[in-house]
């Protein structure tokens, strides 16, 4: 055992670890020790249905999807408030926080209203046959919605820390604004930029209250896994059913909090360059 | 900045297309923050006020609707401060510290973050809920968590588990222990440094991760969903109050909902102050 210097790192660590053991340890384990209980077969009949496994396409499809959509815009954006000065630039700024910040039911009865065919966005989407509350568009929009900051917010430093001379290199051997961009700064972000995918990507997957107003929940339309566990826990009392997908989801969100752990250590790498 | 002097320093050579292209990358981000972002906003107040303001303030003034706001407050008041003792403590242990397991625990704080909502939920229900790991001993002793304030307190302390230790640990790693070292060798005692050196320098961020912290905990609505019965007047808070009133009253759920909104463009509006006067004070990053 190490002499600490300090005092207090016993209580430190014990209020720590008490607040840490029931909020989060104690049903950790409970989780996994329901879903090893099951054994696979029973696993896999909880799993295997066509209901769930139409909700486990959707909420991976869409957040994969949406996480794409997330990064394209979200470059698009840091790029614009780190690179440019503009009026409102510091009021663009402060937005990119609102979803974040707004309460996820809020979201989802916000994004439901302006989308809605009566909406002030789906009223004029009608008439060219385009339809987004309640279908999976809805859901690939509410999931856009709640993951779009992490890819900015990412981003962001990194683009302010990014040192000019490589640019200025590529300007002076004739590159233009988009291959500078393409060639110089782009590699250099990709790190970033995937751990920004990442995060977006881990919070669509997990998503509930944002997406289950605009979605509609129809049956193996546009059920998402999350709305799949409550279902069953609350109708069915089904909890086993219920432990069997949260294990499923639980899963992909420990692959890809290490995803991102090994991407912020690639980004670290390259920080070195840049 | 050196983004900046990059900018400026082609900005010498700017041909007319390349301003072109950036005033379409400018209008572009805009338009993308207006209509994924201003508009929902601008919806949730323009369908809570379309019945009028007399409709709107009598949606508000229901009893359920204050029985919500009541408990919301209610569970926000326990689960912020647990939140805020458990950041320090985390932040102490993990930067004035070497101890086995601290990588591990590092990414135990962080996990709340990627587990989703309802995942913590049924978690919670697996260990509190009446057939939990715990169910029987808790029922014995007549203590209800599932369905009652306890679990509901227990759901939000998950998701907001990270905020305020994550804002406070790589900012007391940036400053080291040397001060906290040098009041040691002064004489002082560790509740002294604690409250004399350590809590003056990172109140700022720890005032920026309680105001998250309080904004989530404020508005959580997947995990305490699935934790809280949806009793009427009970275990409703807001969020859940504006889920049930959608149902029946569309109106009257936004009318809740802005109070929601409200809060939230105050959190943002505050984060934002504390940004721009006490950066230097909360971390690299900000």
């Amino acid at each position: 055992m190490t002499r600490h210097v300090l005092p207090g790192f016993r209580l430190a660590v014990s209020y720590t670890l008490t607040v840490l053991g029931s909020c989060v340890l104690l049903p950790l384990a409970a989780l996994v020790w329901t879903a090893c209980e099951l054994g696979p077969s029973a696993w896999w009949a909880q799993i295997g249905t066509r209901r769930v496994l139409a909700a486990l396409r959707l909420s991976f499809g869409a957040a994969l999807l949406a996480a794409i959509i997330d990064m394209l815009l979200g470059l698009l954006v840091a790029w614009v408030l780190v690179r440019y000065r503009f009026a409102f630039r510091r009021v663009c700024d402060a937005l990119v926080d609102l979803p974040f910040a707004l309460p996820t039911a809020v979201a989802g009865l916000a994004l439901t209203a302006l989308y809605a065919s009566n909406g002030w966005i789906g009223s004029r989407l009608l008439p060219l046959g385009i339809e987004v509350a309640y279908t999976r568009l809805g859901v690939l929009l509410a999931m856009v919605f709640v993951g779009f900051p992490f890819v900015v917010r990412t981003l962001q430093p990194v683009l302010e820390s990014l040192e000019s001379d490589l640019e200025e290199a590529a300007y002076t051997l004739g590159a233009s604004p988009l291959q500078r961009f393409l060639k110089v700064i782009l590699p250099l972000l990709l790190p970033t930029l995937l751990t920004g995918f990442a995060l977006a990507l881990a919070r669509a997957i997990g998503e509930y209250g944002s997406v289950i107003f605009i979605s509609g929940n129809r049956l193996f339309q546009t059920e998402i896994a999350p709305y799949l566990i409550v279902q069953k826990i609350e109708s069915q009392y089904d909890y086993r059913g219920a432990a069997a997908l949260s294990a499923v989801m639980l899963m992909a969100s420990l692959l890809l909090l290490i995803a991102v752990g090994v991407l912020q250590r690639w980004a670290r790498r390259w920080a070195v360059i840049r | 900045m050196a983004a900046i002097s990059t900018a400026i320093a082609m900005d010498v050579h700017v041909s007319s297309s390349t301003r072109f292209a950036r005033c379409l990358l400018i209008v572009a981000a805009i338009s993308v923050l207006v209509g994924l972002l201003v508009l929902p906003l601008l919806a949730i107040f323009a369908e809570a006020f379309r019945q009028g303001l007399a409709f709107y303030l009598n949606a508000i003034r229901q009893p359920d609707t204050i029985a919500a706001i009541r408990l919301t407050l209610t569970v926000a008041a326990i689960a912020v401060p647990l939140n805020l003792v458990f950041g320090l403590a985390a932040a102490w242990a993990m930067t004035h510290f070497q101890f086995p397991g601290k990588a591990l625990l590092g990414a135990l704080i962080d996990l709340p973050f990627s587990v989703s909502p309802v995942v913590a939920g049924m978690m919670l229900i697996l260990v509190y809920g009446k057939y939990g790991w715990l169910g029987a001993w808790l029922e014995l002793h007549g203590v209800q968590v599932i369905f009652a304030l306890p679990g509901l307190v227990l759901a939000t302390v998950f998701v907001t588990l990270p905020f305020v230790a994550r804002e406070l640990i790589p900012l007391m790693q940036a400053q080291g222990s040397e001060q906290e070292e040098a009041a040691l060798t002064l004489g002082a005692n560790g509740w002294q440094i604690f409250f004399r050196v350590t809590l003056p320098r990172v109140r700022w961020a720890l005032l920026y991760g309680v105001l998250l912290c309080n904004a989530r905990a404020m508005g959580e609505f997947g995990a305490v969903y699935v934790v809280s019965g949806h009793l009427r007047g009970i275990t409703n808070t807001l969020p859940l109050q504006v889920d049930q009133l959608y149902e029946e009253n569309f109106s009257a759920a936004f009318a809740v909902a802005s109070l929601l909104a409200l809060l939230t463009v105050l959190t943002l509006a505050i984060k934002r102050l504390l940004e721009w006067r006490h950066g230097d004070h909360l971390n690299a990053r900000h």
